[in-house]
Parts: C-alpha cells; structure tokens; sequence
C-alpha cells in the first residue's frame, strides 16, 4: 500500500522517481465520483459479459451465481454498460435520495 | 462466431494489466481501449507512452495503473524510446548479458503525439524497422491539454484552437491519415482499430505485436469530454463512425490491403454527426459536404482492399 | 599488463574506448565537430569489433530518446553530440537525468548559433548546466580516453545512477592528433563490472517509470536528485582515485599547477589548461608569482577543493567561453564567486570571456588576460567581465 503522495517524505522516494509496487492504482477509489449507480436485473441478465468488456474502468465483476454486476468501488457511473446490454437488464439509478 | 459480434465476451482473458483507479472521464472509451490492446498483449509486454490522457491518468505518483514495465518519457518521442528499449534488449540478449525472452515492444501515444509533434520520431523508428509495435489512440484532438485541434482533427470538428465562428467551421483542414503515412514507410503490418469492436482490436493488436519488424495500428478512441457527447454512447459513436465509413477498418499486410468489416447498411454520415457537440455548428450543407468527402474516401479504400465497383 | 601507445585522433581514441567499455547501444546524429566519433564507432559496429546495436536516429532529440530506452532496461550507453545537438535535445537531456538513466555522452563543446559557427567554445554545455548531469571536463586526449571508463562506472554505480556528460574542446581536442596510452580489455574489465540495475524495466519485474508528479510530491522528487547529484562526489573521487591506482594517471575534481606559493591565478575549463601552463611557466620566469587552477568537475560543482585552493590567494583570473547575456559575466566565474561569498580572505576574481566560437587565444593574449586582469584586481576593478579581444 503506497502512502498518501502528501504523506511521502524525500528519502521515500525510489531513484528515478520509479513506482515498483505495480498496479497500485486500485488504491484510488473512483467509485467516488459516481452520480449514478448501474444496478443489474439478475434475473434478466444472460451473463454475456458484454457489460464487463466495455467498461473503461474494470469495475464490473462475476457474482458466483454467473451474473454481472458493477463493482461500486470504482464504477464511475458512465452508463456505457446500461446502453451495451443486449438485454437492457442494467439502469442506471442517481445515487442521491 | 465473427469477431464483430461482442456476444464472446466471456471468453476474453480476465486479467487486467491496466487496473481500475486511473482517473480517465467516466466513459473514456480512450481508457478503453488501453484496456483492451493490453488484454491483448499480455505481461510479456514493455510499454513506452507519450505524455497526453492516458500517461497523465494512469500514473500519479506514487500510484500506477500498470501491470507491466511502464515508461513514460516526453509528449514527442515514444517511438524512439522504444527504439532504445529494444535495442538495449536485444544487444544485451545476444551478448549473454540477459537470458533471451520473446518480449512485446510497444509504444503508445494520442494522435497529437502521434501525427503532431512525434510524427517524425515515429516516421524514423518505422524506417528504422524497429521490432515494435505503436499504437496510436487517436481522439481527434489535443484532450489532455483542454481539446485543441490536431493534424488528426476531422474537418468541421469545433475545438478550443479550430474554434466554429462566424466566419469559420471549425476545423477547416482534413485529417491525416496516420494509417497510410505509415503503410507509405513499406512496413509489414498497419491497421485500423477502434475500441466499440474489441474483438478486432485484440485481434489486430496481436498481429501486429506478432508480427516481425515496425508494425503501426490507429486505434480511434471515442473521447466523450472533447467531443461533447454522453458518457453513456461513447462505443455507440465508434461503431457509427464504422457504419458511415468515415473511419474505415482495415488491415494492410506486407503491403496488402484488406477490408475488416463492411456495414451491411452503409450509414448517412449524418447520424454520427449529429448528437456530437463538437460538429453542432454544422449546417446540413456542411454535412452534405462531408457526406461526399466519406464517400469519395470510402470508394478509394474499397478499391485499394480489392472490393471496389 | 599490455598498455600499448598511439599516435591517433582523440576522437578515434574516444570511440575506440567506448567498444572497450563493451557499450550496448549507441545513438547518435553527426554533427560537427563530434562526426568523427560516431563515424568510427558504428565503422567498430559494421566491422564486428564491437557487439552493439547502432541507432541511426534522425535527430539529436530522438538520439537521447534512444538512449533514455536503453538505460532504463539497463543496457550500457553512449551518445555524443555538440552544439545545436544539444540544444534540440535538451528536453530529453533533462530528463535522463531526471529519470536517473546513467548514459555517458562524448560533449564536443561548440558555440550555439546564431551566427551559425562550427567552432569551439563553451555555451552549448552552459545551456544545460542545470539539468542534473555529471559534467567533467577533459583537458587532453588521453584524459579523454581515461573519461569514458570513469564515466561509465561512475554513472552506473547504484548510488550514483546519473548521466554523465565528457566535455572536450571541439576541433581543439576532437581533431587532435596526440599520443594516447591505451589500456588492455583485461584492465577495463576489472575497472568497469556489466551494469546492474535495481528497476531496469523488464517484464519478470515490473515497474514504472517517468510517471506524474502532483505539486504534493514533486518538491520531494528534486530534493532526491539533488542529494543524488551532491552524494555522487564520493564515488566520482574514488572511481577516479582506483583509475589512477591501475593506470598511474589520477584525477583529482580541481587541478592545480604552480599554485603551492602563487598570489594570483588563472582559471580554466576544458582545453586551455596547456596554453595556460606554458605562460604561467614564462610569468615565473620574470618573478610573477603566479599559477593554474583547472575545474575538472563542473557538477557537482566541488566547492570544497575549490576553496581549498583558492584561499590565500590575492586574485583568481577566470576565463570564461560564454556568456550570460545580461547576467553577471561567465557563467564559470559568477560560479566561483558565489563559491566564495562571504568567506574570509577570499580572493578577489576578475573575469574574461576570451575564445568564443573558435577566436585563437594564443600564449600572447593569455600573457595579456593574466597581466591586465592582475591590474585590473589591484585596482579593484573586478566588477562584471571583460569580453576579451572584442573590437569597437
Ligand atoms: C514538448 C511538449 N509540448 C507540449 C506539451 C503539452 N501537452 C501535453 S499532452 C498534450 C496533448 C496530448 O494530445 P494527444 O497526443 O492527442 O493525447 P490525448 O491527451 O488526446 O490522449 C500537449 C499539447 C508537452 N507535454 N510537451
Ligand atoms: S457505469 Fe460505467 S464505470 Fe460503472 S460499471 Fe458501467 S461501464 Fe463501468
Ligand atoms: S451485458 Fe447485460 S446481460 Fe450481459 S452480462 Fe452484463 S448485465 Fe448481463
Ligand atoms: S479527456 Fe477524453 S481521452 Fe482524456 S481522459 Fe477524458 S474522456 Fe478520456
Ligand atoms: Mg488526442
């Protein structure tokens, strides 16, 4: 777990300003800046994947059951997976009220 | 089932080299299409990228979205750093100095470093005949600096540097055809590519990451914020520009053209027009205008893939 | 140990010392008056002496580019340029150094344009004097020689890990033709050991590098490169002191010559050091109390030798090959006031920018600088600088 960049003191830094712990990004939290949530009528979804290979962020994972469904922790909300479905089971619901 | 159906999807490798926590737009089908040529490459891949969006979002200190070995060095010259990387390997591999590894050379940036200020960095590598593969993601414009105009900006596109006024359209120049200029350097593999048909991305990525030598793919990534559309249609505005044949896809292999997807329904280019705020100033004799523009190109590449009239 | 002594163009010697080094890659774009190195080196390549990839680039920017990829995967590197070479690849120079990618570059000093001139002085390399290289500077062809294999370790060494920049009089030095005594393989290969780089980029350890810095953490990023760039003394003084232990040719960062009981004396950069001995040998010879300061170290800037040879003396005559337009005078001489500020019975400095773009500083105008300039401090005249020779 990288440090907070504000928390990072000089002799933290490697040499060459490199980042060796890869893929650290998934610290940062984009779920945040969501206004709306796409929300998964499982029982409709045919489990076509189609939502989880459109989505820019990689925020839409396999429930065990096979359905997919919007990992919150980084959906930013875009809406691209609720047009994509084939079926149109996903919609998109303001996260506020 | 044809790579243009999506309904495979399940089948595409789950691992993610480029993870969740960059900072793209919500709904940058840019970000998207990382996503994907990395899917396709794997970890045996090094990456060089020009400064632009995808650098910027994808690497604040100390933070990386990057699954593999990543570097970013100035806006203008990915092509020649992974010239050096390249190099450096395989010096080092054939002198007994690393173990030998079959390993993706990639360089990466937008269409302004692409067809702008790298263009001649780019023009030398291909030349140079570099193992490597460039993927430029080509947005239409400069989006990481505020959404200027580039040389890969389409004719009436309205940007903060081609503004629309009174007494102008926009972007009164024609996009450069990156794709041709690199064909014109003799090397094995080009392509098209676009992010809404993933399947052919991930396909042509592989080719050409295959492919011995320079190989060169334009991947056009739909940029919601620059071109003034709703996060929720950026694949729907790639697939329409595919459908209008404004921006064909197409492969070119030792030279050869070949066609990678025909619409069934050619359509008017005016469904993609319409709807982006970028092109909202245009009059309908503009858009006819640019309708014949389509037409004229689209005829010259049917015939260059061997299926023209 | 087989040393063998030539007659040979120190560029030739150069590239020559570079294919002992075993060098990876080189990428480099001919200019004059570094043609001559890159010319023969990738004539070593063609003909099989040295196993290297050679990058034809088309352009200095693209060639430092080149060079930045092969570092960071930790193959040995070397590019050379001069000049407008430098300046177009500036951006890239800063960020080698930035990146902390250890390539060594041949500098052969010219003036920058305009008026275009091919010839020798000093303000390509004060254009990037800031960027955070290593910046030696050599006086002969055999310290030329010596340089690229104490470049090389230098740079390379992990608690190092910067570029390193050879600064050589263009034409002046490059076109020379001296006696060089040169080293076996054997000796190189245990001076200088094969790269190891800790984050070199390749896929069983990833990592990544040039990434973007928020205001939040890009003061920390500079503070590191500075401490980098001050610690690499260290290792500079002992890389050098081990080359003078196996060849019997030391190094030290600031020369000196007939300084023991000097009050006053000239200081140089680069190649005119000789000239400068041969007429404080015939000032002595009239009673003149004088001597010879060389910087070889030009960054880290070596305050500490340097005071140490400066105080006690009465005047430091400093001859500059540039100019700080509407700046203080030489960038070298308002280096060493600065050195010296504030510190007691520091000496007086007067200043001259003599030799620009090529103009012949013979021993006669060296005569002239040393004994106006001592005339000029005993006055007190030793505000701004003198531009040596300049007619009107
Ligand atoms: C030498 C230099 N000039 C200008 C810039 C500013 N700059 C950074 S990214 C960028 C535009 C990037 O556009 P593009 O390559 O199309 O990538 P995008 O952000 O659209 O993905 C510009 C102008 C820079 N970083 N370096
Ligand atoms: S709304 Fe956008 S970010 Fe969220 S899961 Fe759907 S496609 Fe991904
Ligand atoms: S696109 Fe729709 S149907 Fe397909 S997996 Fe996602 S939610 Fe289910
Ligand atoms: S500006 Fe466009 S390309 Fe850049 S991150 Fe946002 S959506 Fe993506
Ligand atoms: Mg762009």
């Amino acid at each position: 777990m990288a440090k907070p960049m504000e928390k990072i003191t000089w002799q933290e830094i490697e040499t060459g300003s490199v980042v060796t712990e890869i893929g650290n990004a998934r610290q940062y939290e984009t779920g945040s800046w969501r206004s709306e949530r796409p929300v998964v009528d499982a029982g409709l979804c045919i489990k076509c994947g189609v939502c989880w290979l459109f989505c820019p962020d990689s925020s839409v994972k396999q429930a065990p059951d096979g359905h997919f469904e919007a990992d919150l922790v980084y959906c930013k909300g875009c809406g691209i997976c609720a047009k994509e479905c084939p079926v149109g089971c996903i919609t998109m619901v303001s996260e506020e009220g | 089932m044809d790579k243009f159906s999506v309904f495979s999807a399940r089948l595409v490798d789950k691992t993610e080299n480029f993870t969740s926590g960059h900072r793209a737009c919500q709904g940058c089908a840019e970000a998207l299409a990382v996503r994907h040529v990395m899917k396709a490459l794997g970890r045996d891949t090094i990456v060089a990228m020009a400064t632009g969006c995808m650098e910027i979002i994808s690497s604040p200190l100390p933070l990386t979205s990057w699954k593999v070995p990543w570097i970013h060095n100035a806006f203008e010259n990915p092509s020649a750093v992974i010239s050096g990387v390249e190099s450096g390997m395989k010096a080092m591999m054939r002198k007994g100095k690393l173990p030998y590894k079959k390993i993706n050379y990639v360089a990466m940036g937008g269409d302004g470093a692409t067809a702008d200020i790298g263009m001649g960095q780019l023009s030398g590598a291909l030349e140079r005949g570099h193992d490597f593969l460039y993927v430029c993601y080509d947005n239409e414009a400069y989006m990481n600096t505020g959404i200027q105009r580039s040389s890969s900006t389409p004719y009436g596109a309205s940007t903060t540097t081609s503004p629309a006024g009174k007494v102008s359209i926009g972007q009164h120049t024609q996009k450069k055809n990156m794709a041709q200029i690199a064909v014109a350097h003799n090397v094995p593999y080009v392509a098209t590519a676009c992010s809404s048909y993933p399947f052919d991305l991930m396909d042509k990525v592989k080719r050409g990451a295959d492919t011995p030598g320079a190989a060169y793919i334009n991947c056009l990534s739909v940029c919601p914020t620059g071109w003034r559309i709703p996060t929720e249609d950026a694949i729907k505005y790639g697939r329409l520009a595919v459908d209008c044949c404004i921006y064909p896809l197409y492969e070119v292999i030792g030279g050869q053209y070949k066609l990678s997807y025909k619409p069934y329904k050619k359509v008017p280019v005016t469904e993609y027009i319409k709807g982006q705020g970028r092109f909202r100033h245009l009059t309908d004799s503009d858009i006819a205008f640019i309708q014949g523009q389509v037409d004229r190109e689209w005829e010259k590449i049917l015939k260059l893939c061997g299926e023209g009239k | 140990m087989a040393k063998v002594r030539k007659g040979i163009e120190v560029s030739i010697a150069m590239s020559e010392a570079v294919a002992q080094a075993n060098v990876d890659v080189i990428a480099a774009y001919p200019i004059t008056p570094q043609t001559h190195i890159v010319e023969h080196l990738s004539e070593i390549v063609a003909e099989g002496h040295l196993d290297a990839e050679y990058v034809p680039v088309e352009s200095e920017h693209s060639a430092m580019s080149v060079c930045c990829g092969s570092a960071a995967v930790g193959a040995r590197t070397f590019t050379s340029t001069s000049s407008q070479g430098l300046a177009l690849m500036s951006e890239i120079f800063t960020i080698a150094a930035a990146m902390r990618l250890p390539v060594v570059m041949a500098l052969a000093n010219r003036s920058l344009s305009s008026p275009l001139s091919i010839w020798n002085d000093h303000s390509d390399v004060m254009s990037v004097r800031d960027a955070g290289w290593i910046h030696v500077f050599v006086e002969s062809g055999q310290e030329s020689y010596d340089h690229v294999f104490t470049s090389f370790r230098i740079a390379e060494d992990p608690a190092v890990m910067l570029p390193v920049a050879i600064n050589l009089d263009g034409f002046i030095l490059t076109h020379m033709i001296e006696p060089i005594e040169y080293e076996d393989d054997e000796t190189i290969r245990k001076y200088l050991p094969d790269v190891k780089m800790k984050n070199a980029l390749h896929p069983d350890s990833p990592v990544s590098m040039g990434c973007f810095g928020m205001p939040e953490i890009y003061t920390e990023a500079q503070m590191h490169r500075q401490v980098g760039v001050v610690n690499s003394y260290g290792t500079i003084v002992k890389a050098w002191q081990e080359w003078g232990d196996l060849t019997g040719r030391y190094y030290r960062p600031v020369e000196t010559y007939r300084t023991d009981d000097a009050d006053y004396c000239i200081v140089t950069m680069g190649s005119y050091g000789e000239t400068a001995m041969e007429v404080v040998d015939s000032l002595r010879g009239e009673g003149e109390k004088v001597g010879v300061i060389k910087l070889r170290l030009w960054r880290p800037f070596p305050f500490e030798d340097f005071r140490r040879e400066a105080l006690g003396k009465k005047t430091l005559i400093v001859v500059d090959r540039a100019i700080s337009f509407g700046g203080p005078g030489g960038p070298v001489a308002s280096e060493l006031r600065s050195a010296l500020y504030g510190v007691p019975g520091a000496p007086k400095i007067v200043n001259y920018v003599a030799g620009l773009a090529g103009r012949d500083v013979a021993r006669v105008d060296f005569r002239n600088i040393i004994l106006e300039g001592k005339a000029k401090a005993e006055k007190g005249d030793t505000d701004g600088f003198t531009l040596y020779g300049v007619r009107g």
